[in-house]
């Protein structure tokens, strides 16, 4: 019963960390805007987030291959494809590439940039909403009132 | 809490422009000398960016690796009154090229912005986390 309650709370949980994670990632992006040689990296945030939620409701069949991971001792060791072992919530990071070429080989599009952050700032925001809601709902439903 | 670290990140390149506008105004203030501290004409300064990976993948903020000087000869004006004329009579002037030099302020004091921008974002995302749940 409050497994059912909490379902959509862990959700959205899961998509707030992803959306904090990405918007750390632009902030990035935006702080080497300047850097020689800097590759913008990305991630699409529906494929994480289906990814992150997929992982978590089929985390009972540990047996299966696909969740089957190496274990690590260590902060620094990296997992079978690459990225640091032990963290399922890290999604796959993607390079971004320019639509104008730089001389200096930096990729970061500002114009793009800036509209991603602003965009990740809404939604990061819609969801903290969405939470607000659902423990609002949670407490009348408690209180009865 | 992974988005502390934009603070670390818009930090870092905060204090690089930072660090661009000061050799800009460096240079700009030495644009008509004649001779730096070491006798020779100034020769303009700029800063070289370079990624530095803060903790996890894809977190990456900026710091100036190196200072490079301009090496191409500066402008030569013929004056032989000149205190710091040669023995042709030449004075020999900075290698600064204002121009060049205000673009690049233009180009550090629009990076700052944006980078201070990112940090009230991630503040003000942070203290609507900070009240999450409490039912307003």
């Amino acid at each position: 019963m409050l497994n059912r309650l909490t379902d959509s709370l862990n959700f959205q949980a899961t998509a707030l960390t992803l959306r904090s994670e990405r918007q750390r990632l632009i902030a990035s992006n935006i702080a080497n805007a300047d850097t020689p040689g800097y590759v913008a990296r990305e991630f699409d945030f529906s494929q994480a987030l289906s990814q992150a939620t997929g992982q978590r409701t089929s985390g009972t069949s540990a047996l299966a291959p696909s969740t089957v991971r190496p274990s690590s001792s260590h902060a620094g060791h990296l997992g079978l494809d690459g990225r640091p072992a032990g963290n399922n919530a890290e999604p796959s990071l993607s390079y971004a590439t320019n639509a104008q070429t730089n001389l200096d080989n930096n990729t970061v599009d500002m114009n793009r940039e800036r509209a991603s952050f602003v965009d990740n700032t809404v939604r990061y925001e819609a969801t903290l909403r969405f939470i607000n809601g659902t423990v609002r709902t949670l407490n009348t439903a408690i209180t009865g009132q | 809490m992974s988005m502390f670290k934009i603070f670390n990140v818009a930090g870092s390149a905060v204090s690089a422009q930072s660090q661009r506008l000061n050799v800009v105004a460096s240079n700009l203030a030495n644009a008509d000398t004649v001779a730096g501290p070491d006798r020779q004409a100034y020769k303009a300064r700029q800063v070289v960016f370079s990624t530095t990976p803060m903790g996890d993948v894809g977190t990456a903020g900026v710091n100036v690796s190196q200072v490079t000087e301009d090496q191409t000869p500066g402008r030569r004006q013929f004056d032989p009154k000149h205190p710091q004329a040669d023995a042709e009579g030449y004075v020999t002037y900075s290698n600064v090229n204002a121009v060049e030099e205000m673009v690049n302020m233009i180009s550090a004091s629009r990076s700052y912005q944006n980078n201070i921008e990112v940090m009230n974002t991630a503040k003000s995302l942070l203290s609507k986390t900070l009240q999450m749940g409490q039912g307003n």
